[in-house]
């Protein structure tokens, strides 16, 4: 049997047992990932509507961070990370070091930057096409933020699942952070990192099957909330 | 009932882009309720004239006053203009009147209803704005300014797009909307409509002002060459 068919059965069996670790990790991985990407969401969202559709100070700089910090390697994040978390660090005393909250703090460090800056371009289009408008009907700042954000939900959900794809599937910054401790912080991509280095191949991959299932089943997921959504609001095919 | 933001006192306004001069020193008082039509070649400077009106554009100097009153967001709550390149959510009709209503507290459902059927799109109310028509997108917006009762409506070439039968019942709307007290400033290119709808006409042509008039007086005798050339159909350069 090649590796890749042993990987297959491995991970089929693996699911079907529902085996006890598997479900952990999976669960761990999810919790973190999603709890990421919901603080990334809720801070980075506003901020790229800030940055789309108002001018201040600093507006540049701020967007020039944001977008250098998309292509930061997640290794270094996780190494700052450690750095401010651990014993003789800013923020050592908070204790957070290897648990799942360090992983999210990671992971949002992570994504940020991701959801800010591009969905910051996103709304800026839209303000140019609406500005004249929303300016003759006087609407309040926070409508048209809102507004904003309601008319580029599409585009808006593709960030998102930008975003979570950065988080689900990173290793190097939970490694760090995180530790890989087993029942504690063990996440999908550590434990493949883990597998692979005890020479488990098979079981490695067959993890690896189910992160790419899991992936795309919140993509399906994300395409089947959009078709709804337009079929509810519009009616059906005419 | 007499429009409360009349008389309009433009004064010595100017307008520049990058040194050159789109609004050139124009002067002008409208006082009369009804509606004034804005003629004038492409490019005369009509749609940056209704955007200082509104306050969408800031003159580089002159005044404008409303009533005694310098533009103030008050005031312009108390206007509506519509756009020549229609501006639409990306929603549906009944989702664009409703953001509308959404603003001001006075405007209920049935204004909703009310406006759909005069502008004739009751029909569509479910529809997405960009499966519309062009025509349809241009009532949509006048029905969303309608929704909004200004006490002064500005509409830049609201008409463009649309075909005879719509254009009568947009027509009677407006004479309607002008008979209850509503101001109404209208820019077309339309002759006849200009015909049918004025009571006072102002020229402009290469952002300057060349004339205001009553309207009988300005399609029988205008005052200016330019005005005349522009009737008769002449490209004015
Ligand atoms: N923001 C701008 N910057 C530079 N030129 C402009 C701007 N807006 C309008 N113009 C120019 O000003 C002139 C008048 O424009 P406009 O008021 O739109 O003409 P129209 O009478 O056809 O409505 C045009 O020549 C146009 O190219
Ligand atoms: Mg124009």
């Amino acid at each position: 049997m090649s590796i890749f068919q042993e990987a297959l059965s491995t991970a089929f069996l693996l699911i079907l047992q529902r085996d006890a670790d598997l479900m952990e990790i999976i669960g761990l991985s999810m919790q973190v990932s999603l709890t990421a990407l919901f603080i990334a969401c809720v801070l980075g969202l506003p901020l790229g509507a800030l940055m789309g559709s108002r001018e201040f100070r600093f507006k540049q700089s701020l967007r020039g961070i944001f977008n250098a910090l998309m292509g930061v390697p997640p290794v270094v994040v996780g190494l700052i990370v450690y750095l401010n978390l651990s014993r003789s660090g800013l923020f050592g005393a908070l204790e957070l070091l290897y648990t799942p909250t360090a992983m999210i703090i990671a992971q949002v460090i992570l994504i940020l930057p991701i959801i800010a800056a591009l969905s910051s371009q996103i709304l800026e289009d839209l303000h140019e096409e609406y500005r004249d408008l929303f300016s003759s009907l006087v609407v309040p700042p926070h409508k048209a933020l809102l507004a904003y954000i309601i008319d580029a939900r599409y585009s808006l959900l593709t960030i998102i699942l930008a975003g979570f794809g950065r988080a689900i599937s990173e290793v190097g910054a939970v490694m760090i952070v995180g530790g890989n401790i087993d029942h504690l912080t063990r996440v999908m991509t550590t434990a493949i990192a883990l597998e692979t280095s005890k020479g488990e191949l098979a079981l490695a991959l067959a993890l690896g099957i189910i992160l790419l299932l899991l992936a795309l089943l919140v993509n399906f997921a994300a395409q089947q909330f959009k078709s709804f959504q337009t079929v509810q609001r519009y009616g059906g095919g005419r | 009932m007499r429009c409360a933001l009349l008389p309009i006192q433009i004064d010595r306004l100017w307008l520049k882009a990058r040194h050159k001069p789109l609004l050139r020193d124009i002067s002008v008082t409208i006082k009369g309720d009804g509606i004034t039509v804005i003629m004038g070649p492409n490019g005369a400077g009509k749609s940056l004239f209704i955007r200082c009106l509104h306050g969408l554009s800031q003159p580089d100097s002159g005044a404008i006053n409303f009533a005694g009153t310098p533009l103030n967001s008050d005031i312009r709550q108390r206007q509506a203009l519509m756009f020549q390149k229609p501006i639409l959510l990306k929603r549906t009709v009944q989702q664009n009147l409703a953001f509308v209503q959404s603003l001001r507290a006075d405007i209920l459902m049935a204004d909703i209803e009310r406006v759909l059927e005069q502008v004739g799109l009751r029909h569509l109310a479910k529809q997405p704005v960009k499966q519309l028509s062009g025509g349809e997108q241009q009532r949509l917006a006048l029905a969303r300014a309608l929704l909004l009762r200004p006490e002064m409506l500005f509409l830049d070439e609201a008409c463009a797009n649309l075909d005879p039968a719509s254009v009568g019942q947009i027509e009677s709307v407006l004479l309607e909307a002008s008979n209850r007290g509503q101001k109404i400033i209208l820019i077309t290119h339309d002759i006849a409509q200009a015909k049918r709808l004025a009571d006072d006409i102002v020229f402009l042509h290469h952002g300057q002002l060349w004339e205001h008039s009553p309207a009988d007086r300005f399609f029988t005798r205008p005052a200016s060459e330019q005005a005349q050339a522009y009737l008769d159909g002449q490209i004015l350069i």
